[in-house]
């Protein structure tokens, strides 16, 4: 274990928070904006379980980890209800046609 | 170069190339599957970071459990033509753009930073004191037990043994309640937004 460094972790975080980002800013379909999310998600769960890891936070971060992933799974579950009645009252998923409330 | 390190690379490239395919693929069943081959060999690189229980978690709760219900959203919501939604090729090459100089920033900022010197400073450890840095010896797998009793309200390594007046619980207990709370009710209200909405039919006579 000792020749991975933190910075690996801490690079393979910024990975997945980027292409989270970038997913969220471009993709479509309402789904898809939910992938983004998780991924953005995932890249700081990386850095906390790192920081626990090699740092002297210790298990503290590892208890906001299972936070995180607890509310990402809550978070999923109302995003994917509010599609579905989307999806039930446009006959669409594209989130370029949710333009009801646009001033 | 040892076994832990080729599977951590190995963990960590199958990472990282999921979540570019997520980005890169244009069809929502594919972006699923390479969301789930991502979120599964993360859980391997928490494996390889001594968090076990994070990491049995992560396969239980994301891969089996909110990664299956996405794919059941996509299963309910994209029919057809819909499911290939295109972006136009402009927007492709500045969300590449954008996401480059991103990546790059971060990048960056993590070179720069000197994560040693900043957890002795945030800490307030005594210098002439050794702390291991590096990586934590003592916490190597076997958090089970430990998470458990934080989220009853008991730190095994805070709360035992300290002295009487510092006996002040610094465990999770309410934040746990909260969470479980807050999950009944995320459930009960997306059941209630997600339901089939029938139309009543007219009374006869």
């Amino acid at each position: 274990m000792e020749g991975i460094s933190l910075n690996s972790f801490l690079f393979v975080g910024a990975i997945l928070f980027v292409s989270g980002i970038v997913c969220m800013a471009t993709k479509r379909n309402l789904i898809g904006i939910l992938m983004g999310v998780e991924l953005v998600l995932n890249g700081a769960n990386v850095n906390l379980v790192a920081f626990s890891r090699y740092s002297s936070i210790g298990i503290d971060a590892k208890f906001i980890a299972l936070f995180v992933i607890v509310l990402a799974a809550a978070e999923a579950a109302v995003a994917l209800a509010i599609a579905l009645s989307f999806y039930n009252n446009h006959q669409t998923i594209d989130v370029d046609q949710a333009d009801e409330l646009q001033g | 170069m040892t076994i832990p390190q080729i599977l951590f690379y190995i963990f960590a490239l199958v990472t990282c190339g999921g979540a570019i395919a997520v980005v890169v693929s244009q069809n929502v069943v594919r972006m699923a599957f390479w969301l789930i081959v991502s979120l599964g060999s993360l859980s391997g690189l928490f494996f390889m970071a001594h968090a076990d229980f994070v990491a049995g978690a992560q396969l239980l709760i994301y891969v089996g459990g909110t990664l299956v219900l996405l794919v059941f959203g996509v299963m309910l919501t994209a029919s057809g033509a819909q499911r290939q939604l295109k972006m136009s090729p402009a927007d492709g090459f500045l969300a590449a753009g954008v996401g480059t100089v991103f990546l790059t920033i971060i990048m960056s900022t993590v070179i720069s930073v000197d994560w040693d010197g900043v957890s002795k400073t945030l800490t307030g450890e005594v210098v002439s004191q050794k702390i291991p840095t590096g990586y934590n010896k003592g916490e190597e797998g076997n958090t089970i037990r430990r998470l458990g009793l934080g989220f009853l309200g008991i730190r095994a390594d805070k709360d035992l043994g300290a002295p009487e007046d510092k006996k002040i619980s610094t465990g999770y207990l309410l934040p746990f309640e909260i969470v479980s709370i807050h999950l009944l009710v995320v459930l009960i209200g997306a059941s209630y937004l997600a339901r089939a909405k029938r139309k009543v039919a007219p009374r006869t006579n």
